[in-house]
């Protein structure tokens, strides 16, 4: 199968219309991202479909690309958060200098977690990284003179700055949005530029067939390690922008029911697919935004509504659309 | 710190320890068998704490709450198996567990709209009140109770699948279910027999552990990564490794409480984190289907 959800970064239909919007992927999603704002019914549930989007990205990269099922994603997407908070709260740096220390930090996070994790296959995989991120959650919540423990890390403000002539205001929430699609539109280059190397290529050669990746003479071991690394980086810069847009991070954002809503977000929009994620995204706030309209109690709907996914719509929405559009040239 | 309290501690552990083997075994047995990591086994832990408040208030009994709730549970696990997770054998080994997660946020939210989302205290039965004297110390009757029920749970499973004809079937099932089916065994009876088994297994944890911790929804977050680290340290579909790492974890945890509070709930993924790097298959799997 040559469909883009198959394996985009590798194999691409040659000559169409969909090879096209492949090779444009990062520009295109930056320029929807860009009038999201106002396709939305608020700015702050755009807010949350960005950075939850950068956040499903980079564990797409985990899940979708490699097949590796985390349920520990929660861990990066909060110390990301706890990290920026830290540094901008407790010594004094400022945010955008915050956001390189906190990715930095988590990576180093991700490499202690993944020389653990990656040791194991299959299910124990997913037990593994939830048990490990379920640490990270108590450890977060013993240190709570670092962390502010069960309530969350407060007291630390994004101070505005003027970067060459050119307003950064975070109290402006048009302004907060352009500033953080900015990292999302850094994220998403740096996604994209791992897909079309020859890592990004080992990658899905392990999630197709480990043992033949091992045969061909590919290190399998030290290849997962790294994507659990750079997922977990990409992971964390959502987490960095969740800090500077909240200017508080909850401790609920460690709890591995959070890993499980970024496992539903990847599923819901289409694992393995680049802008899925941000569909995803996009469909389960959205889905929490209206149903919540009505009941408190949302959560039975959203997880409804994933089951039936998983039985019928395992590719997400994305996903399937993707394929119908190769499948409809291809009749033609 | 005299040895006496030591000695008493360690009890406490064996009593939470027992709990966690009863829950982590149904989890293991699952797998073993159907090669199913079922990721509602905490909600189903938290919905039999509930079916057992619910059954032991209307019968004015705790016995009969303990009795009939996992057997209840157990058939919705029955269900359960027969509706959803049937339709995915022979697809990726990830789908059910990704169903099962989807399954455990209907089982939460539903929890909380019948009971609402406060915790609900679990009366422990008047016959166990108080503590026993051992001459070393004072112990709560019910955790000797939880304990000795285990002890007997444990045997009777293991009799049954060692000595009988029902348990020769599971085990061979559970090494090679494809010869079982060309031997006239309906393998599919099997599976949803043992789904049921570990699913009134989840049940019967959550009851006993009502009145040692107090009931609420959101207890089976907890209970499913307890049950996880539990089975990772034995070996996934291991049924000594369970009962051997769950006692484990339950003396570490009420040891280190006893020490340092403050580490008790770090603890057990620590010894995890440990086991892993000296042995990836657990202490008691086997090597090749997981690590």
């Amino acid at each position: 199968m040559t469909g883009p959800s198959s394996g985009e970064a590798v194999a691409k239909p040659a000559s169409s219309g969909l090879a096209w919007l492949l090779d444009h992927r990062v520009l295109l999603s930056i320029a929807v991202l860009a009038v999201l704002p106002w396709l939305l019914p608020s700015k702050a549930l755009a807010v949350n479909v960005l950075i939850y989007g950068v956040v499903v990205m980079g564990y797409n990269l985990l899940f979708g690309y490699t097949g590796l099922l985390s349920f520990g994603q929660a861990a990066f997407f909060g110390s990301g958060a706890y990290f920026t908070g830290i540094a901008i709260g407790r010594y004094g740096v400022p945010w955008f200098a915050a956001v390189p220390i906190a990715v930095l930090l988590s990576t180093c996070l991700a490499a202690a977690i993944g020389i653990v994790s990656t040791r194991t296959r299959g299910i124990y995989f997913s037990m593994v990284t939830l048990a490990l991120a379920q640490l990270v959650y108590y450890v977060a919540l013993q240190a709570a003179s670092f962390t502010g423990g069960e309530n969350g890390l407060r007291g630390f403000t994004v101070d505005r700055i003027n970067l060459f002539g050119l307003q950064v205001n975070f109290l402006d929430p048009i302004n907060k949005y352009y500033v953080l699609m900015a990292f999302a539109a850094l994220a998403m280059w740096f996604q994209s530029r791992i897909l079309n190397s020859p890592f990004g290529a080992v990658i899905e050669a392990v999630r197709e067939n480990e043992q033949r990746a091992r045969a061909c003479g590919y290190d399998v071991e030290r290849s997962k390690l790294v994507v659990f690394m750079l997922s977990g980086a990409i992971s964390s810069l959502g987490g960095c922008m969740l800090a500077l847009h909240l200017s508080i991070v909850p401790l609920d954002i460690l709890h591995y029911q959070t890993s499980g809503m970024i496992v539903m977000m990847v599923l819901l929009g289409g694992a393995r697919s680049f802008f899925g994620p941000f569909v995803g995204a996009a469909s389960f706030l959205i889905l929490e935004d209206v149903i919540s309209l009505w009941t408190p109690h949302w959560q039975i709907f959203v997880g409804a509504i994933f089951v039936l996914f998983v039985l019928f719509l395992p590719k997400g929405i994305w996903g399937t659309l993707l394929d119908a559009l190769d499948s409809g040239k291809a009749r033609r | 710190m005299d040895l006496s309290l030591i000695i008493m501690q360690l009890l406490s552990g064996i009593a939470l320890g027992a709990v966690l083997v009863i829950t982590a075994l149904g989890l293991t047995i699952v797998f073993g068998m159907l090669g199913v990591v079922n990721f509602a086994h905490g909600a189903l832990f938290m919905i039999g704490a509930y079916a057992g408040l619910y059954l032991a208030s209307l019968t004015g009994s705790f016995w009969w709450g303990l009795l009939l709730a996992p057997i209840l549970i157990g058939a919705f696990g029955m269900l359960i198996e027969f509706v959803l997770i049937r339709r995915l054998y022979g697809r990726s080994i990830d789908d059910p567990l990704l169903l099962t997660f989807g399954l455990s946020y209907i089982l939460v939210e539903g929890v909380r709209i019948v009971f609402g989302s406060d915790g609900i205290p679990f009366p422990t039965p008047p016959q166990l009140i108080g503590v026993l004297d051992l001459g070393i110390g004072f112990f709560p009757r019910y955790r000797l109770f939880v304990i000795m029920l285990v002890a007997v749970v444990l045997l009777v499973l293991w009799l049954t699948l060692e000595k009988t004809r029902v348990g020769l079937i599971v085990r061979a099932g559970a090494r090679d279910p494809t010869i079982m089916q060309v031997l006239g065994v309906d393998i599919g009876r099997v599976w949803l027999a043992i789904f049921g088994l570990g699913v009134g297994l989840a049940a019967l944890g959550g009851v006993l552990a009502g009145p040692m911790r107090s009931v609420n929804p959101e207890m089976g977050s907890l209970v499913l990564a307890e049950a996880f680290v539990v089975t990772v340290i034995g070996g996934l579909g291991s049924i000594v490794g369970a009962v051997v790492a769950g006692l484990m974890v339950g003396i570490s945890i009420s040891m280190v409480a006893l020490f340092a509070p403050e580490m008790a709930t770090i603890v057990m993924f620590a010894l995890m984190a440990v086991v892993l790097l000296i042995r990836p298959q657990g202490l008691f799997g086997v090597r090749g289907r997981t690590a």
